[in-house]
């Protein structure tokens, strides 16, 4: 199983990124080998549809869990095609969250908040 | 999670005295740190006025097309494909108009003599301050979209350079409910709505707290120039006891606060009436973002 | 004067300001009223007010579309070439292609890149233009659908519009200075800019001037909501040498009318004077 999270700076002691299509990182854990990995989140720099970009660039890697403080529309509807679940972060570091999961104390992420697009104008 | 607490104040539409009740807060707070998300019109360094000159940095939006004149043939097929009509001939030669480029690339791809590339263009300019506060704004250039990524390299921007001692910042928002009003509201402690007693005043609010709900910050509601139409002040305090939003109180309609912002000075710095209900504002404002 | 002039005397003015709330559509709905035979152009389609002082009969209604990417999912190899090719991230691939319409520029970009011509062009509906009559006045609104992102294509059916009249055009432009005023000002002779007498308004009136200027269009500016004491805006003006057309002082009279909806050169013999000397001044452009 792949677990992925928005990070702010690449490494384990990193906080947890508030802004899931935007974050400049992406720490996958994959609980077979018990192994992380950082990976650049292409999507940051976009000027719209960040969220989809992200989230495209997860299913691409097979990640199967998102743990995020919040989660647009758009991004959610690819995410879920992808089979991949949405989970509610409640700590401020990454490595606390990843424990939190494991243990089986987050829950799933239920509001999203409809796609506010990179518009036009 | 943070030491310091981030207030944003936000309004729906321009001209409610957002921007006043801003810059005030900044003189109550003496707040070390604010920033500017009205990208589109910045005000706010008209009346909070820094003693040095800024550090400015470009900023890239979406790329744009340019076209080779060397390379071109002259074909028009990018005219052809261009959905913008942002391509345009003189004598047999091509050109982009870079204000109706949307930048999708299609030109560069049908272009058969690979006359045509894409480059990054700047859509507008950041200003760092540092003396005597940290103050972070921005300006779009003209004719350029994408503010609400704008707005959040804004942000980026202020807690980048942040000092460790800061305590609270200030953060005057974007006007409307779209896409850089998320980027505003995303990520702050709480959010102060600076409302008009208009029934256009009473629907943008609205929609500014259902936005807010959904980020899970804190509320607070005032109203500004109340008195211009009481029984509308009185539905937005009804409003907000029935949904449980802290209504934190009434300026009223003040010339001394057109007088002071001509001069670029803070109403809370003249004794007037608007001032000292911003005063309380304020306290209240501190009383609600320092127990959560 | 006849209201069958001619072509000749055809003039397109757009009223412009830096942000909401200055009066921009009081000025060009009461211009359009005291100028015999013109047209009043609601540009401002994500807040169209000004149909709601004409209060316009016999409307023709036009919807406006764009051409969004459908996709044939029998053609579809999987290929990822439209997504990959989007530039505005409107497009994923998650076993299928999944089309995100309210992002889409609808560039055809995708069309084009596929090799399997899977993706066809279906028509989205994203707001409508609205023509009618007010007591000889024509009005041309557009209306941009809540949640659809940018009322270009709008504007750009309405400056269609403007072309073919046959009389001077007022155009009400929406606020600020993005794309979508842009497309106004070019196809205009002459703007009005609206401004208000504080430090801001001077501010917002410097940014719309900037715009004016670059496209090289005349201008004069009316100051609105004068109060008497001192004005930002009108000093502006005075160091950059731009004509004030008119001040028109703070009355609650006129924010009475104003707020109830009707048009104070119709309702107001004073008020249509003055906004009679404002179209005086007006050069004629063409």
């Amino acid at each position: 199983m792949k677990i992925a999270i928005p990070v702010d700076e690449k490494n384990e002691n990193s906080r947890i990124c508030v802004s899931y299509g935007r974050a400049p990182y992406y720490m996958i854990f994959d609980s077979d080998s018990a192994k992380v990995e950082f990976v650049q989140n292409t999507a940051a720099d976009s000027a719209g549809g960040a969220g989809i970009k992200a989230a495209q660039l997860l299913v691409n890697h097979k990640v199967n869990i998102l743990i995020t403080e919040r989660c647009g529309q758009n991004a959610a509807d690819v995410l879920i095609a992808g089979n991949i679940k949405i989970y509610r972060a409640t700590k401020a570091l990454v490595m606390d969250n990843l424990k939190a999961f494991l243990q089986g104390e987050l829950e799933e992420l239920s509001d999203i908040h409809p796609g506010y697009h990179g518009h036009k104008n | 999670m943070n030491k310091y607490k981030k207030l944003l104040i936000l309004s729906g539409k321009g001209g409610t005295g957002k921007t006043t009740v801003a810059c005030a807060f900044i003189n109550l707070a003496q707040a070390k740190a604010y920033a500017d998300c009205d990208v589109d019109a910045p005000n706010l360094h008209l009346v909070c006025k820094q003693s040095q000159d800024s550090t400015n940095t470009d900023y890239y939006g979406l790329q744009k097309a340019h076209i080779d004149p060397e390379k071109c043939t002259g074909c028009g097929l990018c005219t052809k494909y261009c959905r913008f009509d942002a391509i345009y001939s003189k004598e047999n030669k091509y050109f982009v108009d870079p204000f109706s480029c949307e930048g999708c690339s299609v030109c560069e791809f049908v272009c058969p003599a690979s006359a045509i590339f894409m480059k990054d263009s700047i859509t507008g300019e950041m200003m760092l301050y540092s003396r005597p506060s940290l103050f972070s704004t921005a300006c779009l250039k003209m004719g350029s979209g994408n503010s609400g990524k704008l707005v959040s390299a804004v942000k980026k921007q202020l807690y980048d350079n942040l000092d460790k001692g800061c305590e609270i910042v200030v953060i005057d928002g974007s006007p409307g409910i779209g896409c850089p009003v998320i980027a505003s509201i995303s990520g702050v402690d709480m959010v102060l709505i600076v409302a008009e007693p208009s029934v256009s005043g009473i629907s943008d609010m609205e929609r500014i707290i259902d936005t807010s709900n959904r980020f899970g910050v804190l509320i607070a509601v005032c109203v500004n120039k109340y008195d211009t139409n009481i029984p509308n002040t009185l539905k937005i305090e009804k409003y907000c006891h029935n949904n449980n939003i802290p209504f934190i109180g009434k300026i009223p309609y003040d010339k001394m606060a057109v007088y002071a912002t001509n001069r670029g000075i803070s109403i809370v710095s003249m004794d007037c009436a608007s001032g000292e209900a911003v005063k309380n504002i304020y306290t209240k404002t501190l009383e609600i973002i320092n127990k959560a | 004067m006849s209201i069958f002039k001619k072509k000749e005397n055809k003039t397109i003015i757009a009223v412009l300001s830096g942000k909401g709330g200055t009066g921009k559509t009081l000025v060009s709905v009461n211009l359009a009223c005291v100028i015999p035979g013109a047209v009043y152009a609601d540009c401002d389609v994500e807040e169209p007010n000004g149909h709601l002082f004409f209060k316009p009969i016999n409307l023709k209604t036009k919807e406006i579309g764009i051409l969004i990417p459908s996709i044939n999912e029998e053609k579809c190899t999987g290929c990822t070439k439209c997504v990959e090719f989007c530039k505005f991230n409107a497009l994923a691939y998650v076993g299928r292609v999944m089309v995100f319409e309210e992002i889409c520029h609808y560039c055809g970009g995708c069309t084009i890149v596929c090799p399997e011509k899977a993706i066809t062009e279906v028509n989205l509906n994203i707001g409508k233009v609205v023509i009618g009559d007010s007591e000889g006045t024509r009005i041309i609104s557009g209306f941009l659908n809540v949640g659809s992102v940018s009322g270009v294509p709008i504007i750009k059916d309405i400056q269609k519009q403007i072309k073919e009249e046959e009389h001077t055009v007022i155009v009400d432009c929406p606020p600020g200075s993005a794309c979508a005023v842009m497309e106004s000002v070019q196809s205009s002779d002459y703007c009005i800019l609206v401004a208000e007498p504080t430090i801001f308004g001077s501010h917002n009136l410097d940014m719309v001037y900037k715009l004016v200027t670059l496209f090289k269009k005349p201008c004069g500016v009316i100051l609105n909501k004068c109060d008497g004491n001192e004005n930002p805006s009108k000093e502006y003006c005075i160091r950059n040498n731009i004509e004030i057309i008119a001040e028109i002082p703070y009355d609650s009279e006129l924010s009475d009318i104003n707020g109830n909806g009707e048009i104070a050169a119709r309702v107001s013999q004073k008020y249509k004077d003055i906004f009679m000397n404002i179209a005086e001044k007006i050069p004629k452009v063409k």
